[in-house]
């Protein structure tokens, strides 16, 4: 196998490749990019850039908090498993180790043409390449009844810190015998399983706390991720506990009263104790606001996750419209270390190889239950295309299962020490 | 077990340079002889007991590190928990080279290199095996071996620019700096031990649906460029 080095003289010499004509010159004499969000697309993205670029290039990332709390895991905190402190983890080996210039503000607004992005602070920050990777925002009246205002009565918890301790807090303070309602989300949205893993996780903890409480799933969809392997775990370990109503009996004909703590579901009320309302979801807001969406999500081009409609800007994880992947922490963090090849390629005479992303999501089903689906995806030129998978099988050994969930806890330690350095 | 011994025999032909064996899988007298080899560390037969290494009695048709009350590396222990099992076909190639099949296991043997020595071991462990698996009765056996391979894949010369990207899809798991809690490390590896290896999980011979995966896209050009990066990685 050979590839071909690629040396930019002068802007010319790019003309038939895939990426776009670098822009090497700037005030400084260095390119810049400039990340919008420290999650796990962007945290990825800024630290390969600032790593393999050594200097070369000039890295700014947005990010408003000083602490990213993971979404992976905050089930497991949920369950028991894990403490929010270990979930929480700061931007400052980046800044110090690998000099990523680290600024803690909101992005408002991308001047496509002046190549400059607002922040909330005031000023702006110019760049040569933009990566964005915003995450989810949700979109409002997807569930009757229930809009942002709402997210302190009837949490989502699918953002990361806060609202997981929220939730996890109604459900300890739930009366013996009491219910928890979830109405779950439509396709598509981030982690397929999640979900999912959080049934198992309130069921784990009820069965310790409160065993003679009752959870409802109220669900559009007809099918979700890994639900046979969900189904047996219910079975086997939180058997009578768990209610899931599908589209069928009417799962996707919900209406939420957080005043009175209602959930209707197929025009029956009940009172619930906990209600986890998790939303239809859209690409985090700037991607709108900065004119990339169709739909509610971000077309990009597979090989170097360049926005379809702006060449200047690449857009990872969540936010973007990709193809085959599931929008998880795993692909967003495949999708980085490509983009990031792709803007050192485009900026700097570095080599660019053929793209090749992953993903593998494991899922905790109860205590040393743990089981997994991954696959394997190339860049085509229509859509980021799945290659080869698996999943965990029904059946599996005790053993297995447990070597499993071990495996989760290396994943964790790798991906945020990827992340994080 | 029909499909697994079809397969390889079809990966035999493909790498050419595997041993195929006639209808019995070796002798068994020779077999008791080259036992002695083992039989410092292993016990097999009636009253047999875990010594140094773990006793044989039913180790056809056993998965990896099953046997109660002996304590096993945690490369064994993680291969079991995988789903590796002791058939003809496993047995084989870990005789012929320990590390490479199970990395970090204490057997601390080198590894016989020739096949009929290793078909007639076996010959003689399978009498003390009631199930033995993957063993037609009467038709040939093919053993195949996941670790020979051709001296021109070993000899590719890793491009380690190429590796480092595609190492980073590795890294999401496997720790840069070599811890190993819950996934094993892969950093600072001998390079036909990391060439091996892969190709052992891309022909499915070592059981890890991930890694199957992952190892099962690689060309042997990029499984070369990964060993040379892992290699000297701090
Ligand atoms: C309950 C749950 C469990 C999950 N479990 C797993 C799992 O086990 N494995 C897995 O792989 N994935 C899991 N995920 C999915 C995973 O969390 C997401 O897919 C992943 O975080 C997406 O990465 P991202 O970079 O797109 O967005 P995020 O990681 O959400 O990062 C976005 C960042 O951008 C910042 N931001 C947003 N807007 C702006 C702006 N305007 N200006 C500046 N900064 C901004 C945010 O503050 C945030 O820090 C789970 C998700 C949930 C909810």
């Amino acid at each position: 196998m050979t590839f071909n080095r690629r040396t930019f003289i002068g802007t010319a010499a790019v003309g038939t490749a895939a990426l776009s004509a670098p822009l090497l010159a700037t005030a400084q004499g260095k390119p810049r990019v400039v990340v919008v969000g420290g999650g796990a697309g962007g945290a990825t993205a800024a630290r390969y850039i600032a790593k393999d670029s050594e200097g070369a290039i000039d890295v700014t990332l947005i990010e408003p908090s000083r602490a990213y709390y993971t979404c992976f895991f905050s089930n497991l905190y949920i369950g028991g498993f894990q403490e929010m402190d270990d979930l929480g983890h700061g931007y400052g080996t980046l800044a110090a180790d690998y000099g990523i210039n680290v600024v803690h503000d909101w992005a408002t607004g991308v001047d496509r043409d002046a190549k400059t992005v607002a922040l909330a602070g005031g000023g702006s920050v110019p760049y040569d390449r933009l990566i964005l990777s915003p995450g989810i925002d949700f979109i409002d009246g997807s569930v009757a009844g229930w809009d942002q205002s709402a997210q302190g009565v009837m949490p989502h918890a699918y953002k990361g810190g806060t609202q997981a301790e929220l939730l996890k807090a109604q459900i300890m303070a739930m009366p013996e015998g009491g219910t928890f309602a979830m109405v779950a989300p439509p396709n598509p949205y981030r982690c397929p399983p999640g979900p999912y893993e959080r049934i198992s996780m309130v069921a784990h903890l009820l069965k310790e706390v409160n065993p003679t409480a009752k959870i409802i799933v109220a669900d559009p969809k007809e099918k979700f991720s890994k639900m046979a392997l969900f189904q047996e775990g219910w079975n086997d370990h939180y058997a009578g506990m768990i209610d899931w109503i599908g589209p069928d009996f009417g799962g996707a004909d919900v209406e939420v009263r957080p005043g009175t703590m209602e959930v209707v579901i197929d025009g029956e009320a009940t009172k619930v104790d906990a209600a986890n309302v998790i939303p239809a979801m859209k690409a985090g807001l700037i991607v709108e606001r900065a004119g990339l969406t169709e739909g509610n999500w971000a077309p990009v081009v597979p090989a170097t996750m360049q926005s379809r409609m702006d060449e200047n800007i690449h857009i990872l994880g969540d936010a973007s419209s990709q193809g085959d992947m599931p929008k998880s922490g795993y692909s967003a963090n495949s999708q980085a270390k490509v983009a990031a090849m792709a803007v050192r390629g485009a900026l700097t005479d570095a080599r660019v190889f053929p793209a090749k992303f992953s993903n593998t999501c494991w899922s905790l089903i109860d205590t040393n239950d743990g089981v997994k689906v991954g696959a394997t995806y190339e860049a085509t030129e229509e859509k980021i295309a799945k290659v080869d998978g698996f999943i965990s099988e029904t059946g599996e050994s005790d053993e297995l299962r447990k070597a499993t969930y071990e495996e989760s806890l290396g994943w964790y330690a790798g991906i945020t020490s990827d992340m994080f350095g | 077990m029909r499909n697994a011994t079809r397969s390889s025999l079809a990966l035999a032909v493909i790498f050419a340079a595997s041993a195929l064996c006639a209808d019995e899988i070796g002798d068994v007298e020779n077999g008791a002889d080259l036992f002695g080899y083992c039989s410092g560390c292993h016990e097999v037969g009636a009253d047999a007991e875990n010594g140094i290494g773990p006793h044989l009695n039913g180790i056809f048709g056993r998965a990896a590190g099953s046997i109660d009350g002996y304590f096993y590396s945690d490369g064994l222990n993680r291969m079991g928990a995988d789903g590796l099992i002791w058939d003809l076909t496993t047995l084989d190639a870990y005789i012929e080279n320990p590390r490479a099949l199970v990395s970090g296991t204490r057997m601390s043997f080198d590894g016989w290199e020739d096949a009929q020595e290793r078909a007639d071991v076996l010959a003689y462990l399978r009498a003390y095996s009631d199930n033995p698996a993957n063993i037609p009765e009467a038709e040939p056996t093919a053993r195949p071996s996941e670790v020979e391979l051709p001296p021109e894949v070993l000899a590719i010369q890793g491009d380690v620019a190429y590796g480092e990207y595609l190492a980073s899809d590795c890294k999401t798991c496997h720790q840069q700096d070599g811890s190993d809690e819950g996934i094993p490390s892969i950093t600072r590896w001998p390079v036909d031990d990391f060439v091996v290896a892969m190709h052992a999980y891309k022909r499915k011979l070592r059981p890890h649906p991930v890694m199957q995966m992952q190892a099962g896209r690689l060309s042997d050009e990029e499984i070369a460029a990964l060993a040379a990066y892992f290699k000297d990685l701090d």
